[in-house]
């Protein structure tokens, strides 16, 4: 014991006096988070739009006035000819565009119904995409408020609702994402550069000659990273909670149950990679490219899984990241328990055992 | 017997890089025990299939009457081991580098103080200073003091003085000395030859081969030949001249000397005189030298 408190004493001496990677270990999080919530987002906000309004009447006016007054729409430019359409979008500012003709009102009112088109920049498809559902929402609101006015015999009203998000807030896909990738990174890839340095610099092979044994040496680097890796759980879910509203529906402490088991399976991978690497460098290469790309490209965090190419499905089934992504936004959003996660949680579960096997099988005692 | 070492051989990539071939001596408890040879002889081979490190392709090794291979436990607990690269934590400071390797041994640096003392209060004006700073002599003696906290009974050292400056490569080895008087078997390595006769006996390595196994003084006196030391104005005519010389069996610079050895133990530095002022060599100084581990070494290679 007096041993195992002494090893761990050394590591954080180590931790602490490493610039480099103090950043990694706390800026990172924190940075992450912020950058994810205030910069990289997909929702919209005050987009640029034109307006063509070839019948400047009394439903393209009512309507014009509500999408301007909406938070996501923002009237830039009234156009008086579709041959600005072309010239317009390859400005760049503008985003959509608006088009009524001639006599919308009356054709509503005669036929009972009327075309208005939408354009959109679809340069970037994802951006595209949001602007035609928020205008067509606000079309349909419309529509239903003047409904209300006049009396038209049965109509079929689609009422859709988003369950669990239901403003489609990109924070809640981010946070469990964060989470993911911070522990992710400081579980697996700093214990794997922790002990690949013992080898670099030589002094693996002074704690191989004493009276420490590999599990004692492995438990002792692993340790302070665990509780580094739960602390910077807490503060990006507070983060997450109080800057970006994140809800936390389920319970903490299954979450936490749940987290330290994935932070488990992070370490296994980082002993892992540590046994094959004698350097740091190897070590971060293999952390960057066997880990922290499949959990960005593979876990579901930024892809949706169900849109990937089947292979790429199949292959994110290995990575743990997918099934602590599930969990997380389970527990936080859907409020599910165990009944519902114990899949998941097995197949953690079931992971982390196996690595830690393989790092067992794999553990030189001696040098060669 | 302290270590034992029966026909080890080793080689690396699949046989390949031959490391050790055949090698073969033995160290008294209470030794100081000298491997000497260049860089590339399979010194630190050989100092890891002791510690326990590598396991050798052939042949077996004890150490303290323990197997290398099937007893590594214990000796990994007894022996005290300082690599031949400087292997301590160099972020951390001396103290913390001490005590941390105190508390791995189950030990602390009040309670085996009086081992250490002699080299710990050297550096101990320095011990809040990180590793990493220290001064290469200031290193090696921090890493003797780590390798010796748990009081080893068999002390490997390799090359622990490589690339310290002379004052304290003598240090070092008044250290030793002290060591050894305290009953502690030591097997250290070096490339110098000059310290090799400070050690009791030694062993002399090359390409993988025990060349000879001696105390210095007995294999100084097996050197079977007549050997001088000779300088003149035109040093590099002299070797040349030298080498055309019938009765030379071996001639190579040596400092500002050139060191001249001959098959003709009769031979007299006088004769060799009136060859060389026959070939026109002015200024010819010569006296008839013992030979040290460095004459040994191009004798036996």
């Amino acid at each position: 014991m007096k041993r195992f408190i002494g090893f761990v004493k050394k590591e954080i001496y180590h931790i602490l006096r490493d610039r480099r990677s103090l950043f990694i270990l706390f800026g990172m999080p924190i940075v992450q988070i912020l950058l994810f919530g205030f910069a990289i987002t997909n929702e919209i906000n005050n987009v640029k739009i034109g307006i063509l309004d070839k019948s400047n009447d009394e439903i393209s006016r009512q309507l014009i006035q509500k999408i301007d007054a909406s938070p996501y729409f923002q009237i830039d430019q009234y156009l008086y000819d579709s041959n600005e359409f072309e010239t317009t979008f390859k400005k760049g500012k503008i985003k959509a565009i608006l088009v009524f003709e001639a006599q919308t009102a009356k054709e509503l009112i005669t036929k009972g119904s009327v075309k208005i088109q939408v354009l959109t920049d679809a340069t970037e498809p994802n951006t595209a995409n949001t602007i035609l559902n928020y205008i067509q929402a606000i079309i349909q609101n419309f529509q239903s408020e003047i409904n209300l006015q006049q009396t038209i015999p049965l109509q079929i009203v689609v009422e859709s609702k988003m369950l669990y998000n239901p403003e489609l807030k990109s924070v809640y896909l981010f946070v469990p994402g964060v989470m993911t990738i911070i522990l992710m990174l400081v579980s697996a890839m700093m214990t794997s550069i922790s002990i690949a340095k013992e080898k670099e610099i030589g002094t693996m092979e002074i704690l191989l000659v004493s009276p420490l044994n590999p599990s004692q040496v492995i438990v002792g680097k692993v340790f302070p990273y665990i509780l580094l890796s739960i602390f910077n759980a807490i503060v990006i879910l507070l983060l997450g909670f109080f800057v970006f509203g994140m809800p936390m529906n389920g319970n903490l402490v299954l979450l936490g149950l749940e987290s330290v088991l994935f932070i488990l399976s992070a370490l296994s991978l980082g002993i892992l990679i540590s046994t094959i690497s004698q350097t740091q460098q190897t070590a971060m290469m293999i952390s960057l490219m066997g880990l922290l790309l499949p959990v960005i490209l593979l876990s579901g965090y930024i892809f949706p899984i169900s849109s990937m190419p089947q292979p790429l499905q199949i292959m994110s089934n290995i990575v743990p990241a997918k099934w602590y992504i599930i969990i997380l936004k389970g527990i936080m959003l859907k409020a599910s328990g165990i009944a519902l996660l114990w899949k998941e949680t097995l197949i953690l579960v079931i992971m982390t055992l196996f690595f830690l096997a393989l790092s067992v099988k794999n553990y030189k005692i001696r040098l060669e | 017997m302290s270590i034992k070492i029966e026909n080890i051989s080793k080689s690396y990539n699949k046989g390949k890089v031959q490391a050790l071939q055949n090698i073969s001596f033995e160290v008294q408890p209470g030794e100081l025990f000298g491997l000497i040879g260049p860089d590339g002889a399979g010194k630190t081979t050989l100092f890891r299939i002791l510690t326990t490190l590598l396991i050798a392709d052939s042949g077996k090794a004890s150490v303290m009457n323990k197997d290398v291979v099937a007893d590594y436990k214990y000796i990994r607990n007894q022996v005290g081991y300082m690599p031949g690269k400087f292997s301590l934590y160099q972020d951390l400071t001396v103290e913390e580098n001490l005590n941390f390797f105190a508390t791995i041994f189950g030990t602390t640096l009040e309670e085996n103080y009086d081992l250490i003392k002699d080299i710990y209060v050297q550096i101990e004006p320095f011990k809040t200073r990180r590793a990493g700073k220290l001064s290469g002599g200031m290193k090696q003696k921090l890493a003797l003091s780590c390798a010796l906290i748990h009081k080893p009974e068999v002390l490997f050292l390799d090359e622990p003085t490589t690339g310290v400056d002379p004052v304290s490569r003598k240090e070092f080895w008044e250290m030793l000395k002290r060591l050894q008087q305290k009953g502690i078997t030591i097997l250290v390595s070096t490339p110098y030859m000059d310290e090799a006769a400070l050690c009791d006996r030694i062993a002399l390595i090359k390409d993988g081969k025990i060349l000879k196994t001696n105390t210095p003084e007995q294999i100084a006196q097996d050197f079977p030949h007549a050997l001088f030391a000779i300088r003149a104005d035109q040093m590099y005519q002299l070797l040349s001249d030298l080498k055309a010389y019938p009765k030379t069996y071996s001639v190579y610079p040596f400092g500002e000397y050139v060191h001249f050895s001959s098959d003709d133990a009769t031979l007299t530095g006088i004769e060799i005189i009136k060859y060389l002022t026959s070939k026109g060599h002015q200024n010819v100084v010569i006296q008839p030298i013992k030979p040290d581990i460095e004459d040994i070494f191009m004798e036996l290679s």
